[in-house]
């Protein structure tokens, strides 16, 4: 057995304190040791980006990093940002537009859209799609996602949403306008 | 795929690290942005006995100018660099460059340190410091060092870097007021590494060029210095320095593209960027 | 549509708040967004211990000893065993159908016993308290090998030189089939003009994002064996554990939780899966196994590795007057089990020419093994192939005699009131709509201003090309598909429905999900047919102990089938829930109805008694009820067609996108599909469907494929090298529908899942074509289109 390293690291908001072997990864750690599985392990070399979560506040990837290097850190999953309620609106957005099917990519897209959205302006499709090309879905096929994210940053900047575009589920506040 | 197993220290400053990486009786690792090295730990290409974390060592996250060049500590995120004014001011040329670096959450952890040490023959920095005739800052056991570019990738993955080295900055010459700066890749999806790219540097005069620096990246082991094609955009004949290119350009073939596909999207890089090069550029790169 | 409800005289479609033909969103979409799912990745068990397979690295070779003691004595390890040790639990299987005549195989083993016949084939198990401590101990377990002559080249596979992978099978040959219809070379000797094409079809695979993953779970003290599996067919896997590890049916539970992608990919038996479950056998504990992302690619099917030559004959009014195909495709050492690797290219010879009034069709096909990962049937199966081998033929066809690509088809598809028929291949058909399509594809595209755009834009040297592609669809098969061929796949479907103590509805169903829309695709029609408001409704799926038998989702069945039975499942209980109401009330059953969640008289709509209010009699107050009378709160129905083989549907896709002649490269603009599944319950999900299936088609044609060199190893098998569509270079895309319901079910919906992969390589091959064609750039009949094979074309490398 290798040498175990204490780290205490935050995550979600929630004081941790564990000793870790040097390999495991962060998403692991995340998975296994604290039962956080809403981050996603889908390639374990940084392509597929289902292991995105947040380091200090900005995107990385979980399979990536190291438990041990984040000593210190603050994490945030997806469980977290869920609960906070912060992404309610893009949620509800990837639910009207079925921008999700099997939800195994669902949740580092939605912290890639998030961390995008918080970016000033409202970003146009050529630039949607260029942020999220370092996730992959297989799918929707992207049409959906877009559409949830664009409808999402007009809503946030006051713009009134496009017509006519894709379909959206019964019960959205973007239906019928 | 799971890394085989290796001890952790975590550098407090770079003696120490030099120490640790010294102190290992077998193989100990740099662990900087990690987004290469943590991909092939977990490949186990590589299993080293242990990591030498050096993200805590400070002094290496500084964008700064000193004596006339611009310094870039070798801790300094892609990211980052990819917002500071000094880089876009003095270093327009790696400016152009970061964009295409992986995607954001790559940047976010990746180093400029780490991809000039790793040195992959399809990235972008190795080839803008080359083109910029910049320098590399080296830190081991017997001192401080700076090696230029010319001198610093020296193979597949090979650099002047020995295993007990800490690549401390990069430094480049600050741009000068002719200086004229163009970077194209091609690559199969945005954010993958180059099937092929061009970063290029040279100075504006008389309404051509001079002091041309055409560096190629994705063709061979290292970045490769188009100097035929050099001379004859400098002589302003395009046409032939894109016909030098098989001359001086022998790039193997490899899973994204043959060696001869390769110099001809090569040609069509340096059309674009002779473009950028005499400022009429006509679509984005 | 048949029949209307005849009490309340109305239809199924007309139920007063139908949820038929509604986009209403799914219920399993919160917990999803929140990372709340329940992957099988995600799994933990008691004692639960992991498995790494030690795999082989060469392509064919023996396997002379192997060394398990250093490995056995590594930290944390509980086993190491080897396929022969394996073999006493789990017995080998083999992958044919009588109905494939001559299909052969050889017996294939959870893990390799004496041979490995692949690159990736496992060897040896290593069990261990972590998945890192068994790869630890994996790289210290000694395989001896004696690398043999690999057969990777499916042109060379049966040549006499060529090693015969498994001698008692006496050659190379999987299984070959012929058709001959109509007067093939009369109408090559008489056509004005004839096309000749090879088409190759580049290897490739279905790159889930959830890698496989399963826990077994043999537990002694019940003698049963729980599996969690992202399984599409659990009852089919209950049927497979049992009996290959001599346990009865009802010994084996097997449990789908929320599945990271399937598309086909896991439909299939695999070795590594049933070596885990053998190995909870052996081991008395849970054991659990997930692929990584590295082992994926040289373990999950494979699928597309196919080189057709193809011909087609047209006279100068435009009339195609034959087809002729010579498939050949390469599969794996061993004939994937139960489907078997032969249904693949047995679809191509069945499905070209489809949408054409063509009698004249000649195609051969031979599936030959090779030394390279296992090949079967990911979405779409053979669809693809067909239709870009047809439409590329087609325009093709149309460029020689100078008629436009539209024309000739609308010359030649089969007219929409020319039906029942059938094709030339023997595909029975009830009703299609290519002609209705076609016109609404022309519309929603705005085909004339595209065609004006082009030009202009040609005259500029920016070059857009425009392709099409018409396309027909297996879905909701019957017993046609496997079920003749002696596969105890079930194409029979079962819903169960019931009325809890609260007036809720709760349906349990044989079908699955995968993230389609399963779930909701069913609330809906219960909630419909039950007349309540859908957020009464649960659905189970999944569960082999709590569902009725039956076939899961696979071949675009899902809604069709299990749509159906949950259709008839929720009428009957409506009958029942109404005839213990009308006892209640003293009142008659004909002149009742349910209506958001109420009995209600039917004609005048005066409330009469809450649901909840009549499960509470019938389940507490009985004795209140009249003598004699048994409520019955809980129906059961089952359904399967019996009138077509398959339903199929039909549909037409467009491509606009630009090749830089300069680099090659190709840029999707924007998709166009219209496609005829029938009834549509939830036009949202078919949408969706349909572009996720448009992006997977597109990966085939420009980006994804599985290299192999002449050793038989894959040199790209990972996420950088092997290239999946990504956001920013997918187009947007555009769908729209006719509807032409199938009358072999109340319902009438046929399957949507595949249709949009069947189309989309073909499109985008013609249009790429089509961009080139002022450039006198040779004919592109390979996929993927990569930058190099466009400059090709073009002369420039």
């Amino acid at each position: 057995m290798t040498a175990h390293t204490q780290v205490r690291l935050t995550v979600n908001g929630e004081e941790v304190f564990e000793s870790v072997e040097a390999r495991k990864t962060l998403v692991e750690f995340l998975r296994e040791d604290l039962g956080l599985t809403g981050s996603h392990v889908g390639c374990e070399h940084g392509v597929c980006g289902a292991c995105t979560l947040l380091l200090d506040g900005a995107i990385v990837r979980g399979c990536l990093l190291l438990a041990v290097q984040c000593d210190g850190c603050r994490i945030d999953t997806i469980e977290g940002v869920a609960d906070s309620g912060t992404i309610a609106d893009l949620q509800q957005a990837f639910a009207a537009r079925n921008a999700l099917q099997c939800g195994f990519c669902t949740p580092g897209m939605l912290l890639t859209a998030a961390q995008l959205l918080e970016e000033v302006g409202v970003p146009s499709r050529e630039k949607i799609r260029a942020r999220l090309s370092g996730n992959y879905c297989r799918c929707t096929g992207y049409h959906a996602i877009v559409d949830a994210v664009e409808a999402v940053a007009r809503a946030r900047a006051n713009i009134p949403p496009q017509q006519g575009e894709g379909r959206i589920a019964e019960g959205d506040p973007g239906r019928g306008r | 795929m799971k890394p085989a197993a290796f001890a952790y220290a975590k550098a407090r400053s770079l003696d120490h690290a030099i120490e640790l990486l010294g102190g290992a009786p077998a193989e100990a690792r740099v662990l900087a942005g990690g987004q290469s090295l943590i991909a092939t730990l977990n490949m186990r290409l590589s299993s080293p006995d242990l990591l030498v974390d050096i993200n805590a060592v400070p002094g290496l996250d500084g964008i700064a100018v000193k004596d006339g060049m611009l310094e870039v500590g070798a801790l300094v995120r892609h990211a980052q660099a990819e917002r500071s004014d000094l880089v876009a001011k003095h270093a327009p040329l790696i400016a152009m460059a970061l964009p295409h670096i992986g995607h954001l959450a790559i940047r976010n952890r990746g180093t400029i340190g780490g991809s000039i040490a790793f040195a992959d023959p399809a990235a972008e920095l190795p080839a803008c410091l080359l083109a910029l005739g910049g320098e590399v800052s080296i830190a081991g056991p017997d001192g401080c060092r700076s090696v230029a570019a010319e001198q610093f990738f020296r193979g597949l993955f090979e650099t002047a870097l020995s295993p007990r080295d800490v690549l401390t900055a990069i430094r480049v010459p600050l741009a000068e007021r002719d200086g004229r700066f163009g970077f194209a890749e091609f690559s199969r999806r945005h954010g993958d590494y180059a099937m092929v790219g061009l970063a290029a540097q040279a100075r504006a005069e008389d309404g051509g060029l001079r002091a041309v620096r055409l560096v190629y990246f994705g063709v061979g082991a290292t970045p490769v210095r188009a100097r035929n094609a050099e001379a004859d955009l400098a002589r302003s004949d395009l046409a032939a320095a894109i016909g030098a290119l098989a001359r001086d350009l022998d790039p193997p073939d490899d899973l994204q593209a043959t060696g001869a596909v390769k110099i001809h999207l090569a040609g069509v890089l340096l059309e674009r960027v002779a473009q950028q090069l005499t400022g009429r550029e006509r679509r984005p790169a | 549509m048949q029949e209307s409800n005849k009490a309340s005289g109305l239809s199924p479609l007309d139920r007063p708040n139908s949820y038929i033909g509604r986009s209403v969103p799914r219920p399993n979409l919160a917990r999803l967004l929140a990372g709340r799912g329940q992957f099988v990745s995600d799994v933990v068990l008691p004692r639960m211990v992991h498995v790494c397979f030690v795999r082989s690295p060469h392509a064919h070779a023996l396997i002379r000893a192997i060394d398990t003691a250093a490995a056995g004595r590594a930290p944390g390890v509980v086993a190491v065993v080897t396929g022969a040790e394996l073999a006493n639990v789990c017995t080998p299987w083999v992958g044919v159908l009588t109905h494939l005549k001559g299909l052969k195989s050889a017996p294939q083993h959870a893990v390799a016993v004496a041979k490995a016949c692949w690159q990736g084939e496992a060897v040896a198990a290593v069990v261990a308290k972590t998945r890192a401590l068994a790869e630890d101990a994996a790289e210290l377990v000694g395989v001896e090998y004696e690398p043999l002559a690999p057969v990777a080249d499916a042109e060379t596979a049966l040549d006499p030189g060529t090693p015969v992978i498994h001698a008692e099978l006496g050659d190379n040959l999987a299984f070959e089939r012929g058709l001959d219809a109509g007067e093939v070379d009369q109408a090559f000797r008489d056509a004005d003009a004839v096309v000749e094409a090879t088409f190759v079809f580049g290897r490739h695979t279905g790159v889930t994002l959830e890698p496989r993953a399963i826990v077994a779970d043999w537990n002694p003290g019940e003698a049963r064996l729980t599996i969690y599996q992202g399984t599409q067919a659990p009852h089919m896997m209950q049927n497979i554990f049992a009996k290959h590890l001599g346990l009865d049916e009802h010994q084996v539970r097997v449990l789908c939780k929320d599945v990271g992608g399937s598309f086909g990919i896991k439909v299939h038996v695999y070795a590594d899966e049933m070596a885990t479950a053998a190995l909870s056998k052996l081991l008395k504990r849970p054991v659990k196994f997930v692929a990584d992302r590295i082992e994926s690619f040289v373990s999950d099917i494979h699928a597309r590795d196919h080189r057709v030559k193809a011909c087609i004959a047209v006279k100068n009014d435009g009339r195609i007057t034959a087809f002729e195909i010579d498939d050949l495709t390469g599969i794996g050492p061993y004939s994937v089990y139960p489907r078997t690797s032969g249904i693949e290219a047995n679809q191509i010879v069945n499905l070209v020419g489809g949408p054409y009034a063509c009698p004249n069709y000649r195609a051969r096909t031979r599936v030959v093994f090779q030394n390279k990962n296992v090949m079967c049937q990911y979405r779409a199966v053979g669809h693809p192939i067909a239709a870009a081998v047809t439409e590329g033929l087609v325009e093709l066809a149309a460029r020689k005699i100078g008629m436009d690509v539209l024309e000739l088809r609308k010359r030649n598809l089969v007219a929409d009131d020319a039906y029942p028929c059938a094709s030339a291949s023997g595909l029975k058909f009830e009703k299609l709509s290519h002609h209705a399509s076609l016109d609404k594809l022309i519309a929603l595209m705005d085909y004339e201003s595209l065609r004006r755009e082009q030009e202009s834009l040609r005259r500029r040297r920016i070059f857009r090309g425009l392709g099409f592609a018409a396309f027909i669809e297996v879905t909701n098969p019957s017993a046609a598909f496997y079920g003749v061929g002696g596969a105890r796949i079930s194409s029979q479907d079962g819903a169960l429905v019931r009325l809890d103590a609260t007036g809720a509805i709760i349906c349990h169903s044989g079908v699955t999900e995968q993230g389609q829309g399963t779930e909701a695709v069913l609330a809906q029609v219960v909630a419909t047919a039950m007349g309540v408001s859908i957020e009464r409704v649960r659905i189970v799926t999944g569960d082999t102990d709590n569902t009725p038998y039956g076939g899961g989702t696979w071949a675009s069945r899902a809604a069709g089938i299990g749509g159906e039975a949950a259709w008839q499942a929720g009428k009957a209980l409506r009958a029942n829930v109404l005839a213990v109401a009308a006892s209640i009330l003293q009142a008659e059953a004909g002149k009742l109805d349910i209506r958001n969640g109420l009995v209600v008289d039917a004609d005048t709509g005066r409330e009469r008694i809450e649901l909840h209010e009549v499960a509470r009699i019938a389940y507490f107050r009985p004795d209140t009820l009249p003598p004699g009378f048994q409520a019955e709160l809980m129906a059961v129905r089952h359904y399967v067609p019996r009138a077509y083989p398959f339903a199929f549907t039909n549909g037409v896709q467009a491509s606009w996108l630009e090749v830089d002649p300069a680099t090659g490269f190709v840029k999707l603009i924007r998709h166009f599909v219209v496609e005829d599944c029938g009834t549509i319950i939830n036009p949202q999900l078919v949408d969706e469907q349909i572009r996720g299936g448009v992006v997977q088609g597109i990966g085939a044609a420009l980006f994804e494929h599985c290299v192999y060199d002449a050793q038989g190893q894959l040199l790209n098998g990972n996420m950088a090298d092997y290239l999946v569509p990504m956001a920013a270079e997918m187009p947007d895309i555009d769908v729209a529908h006719v509807e032409t319901p199938t009358a072999d079910s109340e319902l009438g919906a046929k399957g949507a899942g595949e249709a949009g992969t069947a189309g989309a390589p073909g499109a985008v091959l013609n249009a790429v074509n089509d961009a080139l064609a002022p450039l006198g750039a040779a004919p592109i009949t390979e996929m993927p289109i990569t930058p190099g094979v466009v400059l090709a074309a073009l002369g420039k490398v």
